[in-house]
């Protein structure tokens, strides 16, 4: 994984799992790697690795069951939660982007109708 | 754990380690910054208690750097120093004979992880191998400090990622792990504290994600801002 400068590691490691929870990739209940797997799979430092999971399980995103480990969480609405934000993130993005060319809420969504009219027709 | 104040190592009439002062603290990877020639080598040659500094004071655990410090300090050079004659196995054995805290089992895996043979003579080896089986030996002692002087040097894309991974996975709550290196963008994400070393000063040290958040910009981008002029 490609990181970014300016913003913390561990914030970004966060995104990416919420990515991969949001995606469907890592199921709720699914077990996480141990935290120096995790440090080793995204090369990070192992201290960061712990602050990931304890900043997670903070945002109520994953828990720890005692001696077994690190799980994403088996509450379906923290879910649709964390796919609402992500889901906003990208909206935020788009929308600021496209504010920065100068294009106003009409065309915007003229853009999208059309993105989708000419997927269509391709199919 | 480690207490260095003000140290200075001269020689003849020219001035390798100007002011160096920091505290290692077990738990936590270091990354000494800096160009070439900007003393690196010769502060972990300080802490190996290879060389005696000019002025200053170094401490391990209260005592100074000596005997006692050597047992406990692994310091991983950058030249190739095994002798010609050796196979990974002879190292092994020698390390053993050397060291108290040197660890067979955990030498072995530690080839295994790093795909290189025990039974290869190293003076047969590519410069990647001589590497990764530096690494291997040094990160096989169970040391409290572990000093890696230029580790990803001279080594491709993959074998780095192998050396990083092992450096992580060799991290422990107990030990401290000091590596030097130019290449600074690797090291980024893996370290917990950073010393920037030019002219043989210390010019900044910190915590990385302290540095980092307070000033706004990655460890790269740091370095590049203090070294850009010389």
């Amino acid at each position: 994984m490609e990181f970014k400068n300016n913003i913390p590691i561990y914030l970004q490691v966060i995104d990416d799992i919420k990515h991969r929870i949001g995606s469907g990739g890592l199921k709720l209940g699914d077990k996480l790697p141990s935290t120096r797997e995790l440090a080793v799979s995204y090369q990070i430092n192992p201290n960061t690795a712990v602050r990931v999971y304890n900043e997670m399980e903070s945002m109520g995103i994953c828990f720890t069951k005692r001696g077994l480990g690190t799980f994403v969480t088996e509450d379906e609405e923290k879910f649709y939660s964390i796919k609402k934000e992500m889901a906003q993130d990208y909206v935020d993005d788009f929308v600021n982007g496209m504010s920065g060319l100068g294009i106003d809420r009409e065309e915007m969504i003229d853009y999208i109708n059309t993105y989708f009219k000419e997927k269509d027709m391709e199919v | 754990m480690l207490k260095c104040e003000n140290l200075v190592k001269k020689y003849m009439n020219t001035t390798a380690v100007a002011d160096i002062s920091t505290n290692i603290e077990p738990g936590k990877i270091y990354a000494l910054l800096g160009p070439n020639g900007s003393g690196k080598t010769t502060f972990m040659k300080i802490v190996a208690g290879l060389i005696k500094p000019t002025a200053g004071n170094i401490t391990f655990e209260d005592k100074p750097v000596g005997i006692y410090s050597k047992a406990h300090i692994a310091y991983m050079p950058t030249e190739n120093f095994f002798y010609s004659y050796m196979t990974c196995k002879d190292a092994g054995h020698y390390y053993r004979d050397f060291f108290n805290d040197f660890d067979e089992e955990k030498y072995h895996q530690l080839l295994k992880e790093m795909d290189l043979d025990l039974n290869q003579k190293i003076s047969k080896m590519s410069s990647g191998m001589v590497a990764k089986a530096k690494l291997a030996i040094t990160l096989a002692r169970n040391s409290r400090i572990i000093m890696l002087d230029e580790p990803l040097n001279g080594i491709d894309i993959i074998a780095r990622e192998k050396v990083i991974n092992t450096v992580i996975a060799n991290a422990t709550q107990d030990n401290a792990i000091i590596m030097s290196s130019h290449l600074v963008d690797e090291l980024e994400k893996v370290i917990d504290y950073a010393i920037f070393i030019r002219k043989g000063e210390v010019v900044m040290q910190g915590e990385a994600e302290e540095l980092r958040t307070s000033r706004g910009m990655s460890i790269v981008d740091m370095y590049k801002q203090i070294y850009a002029h010389d």
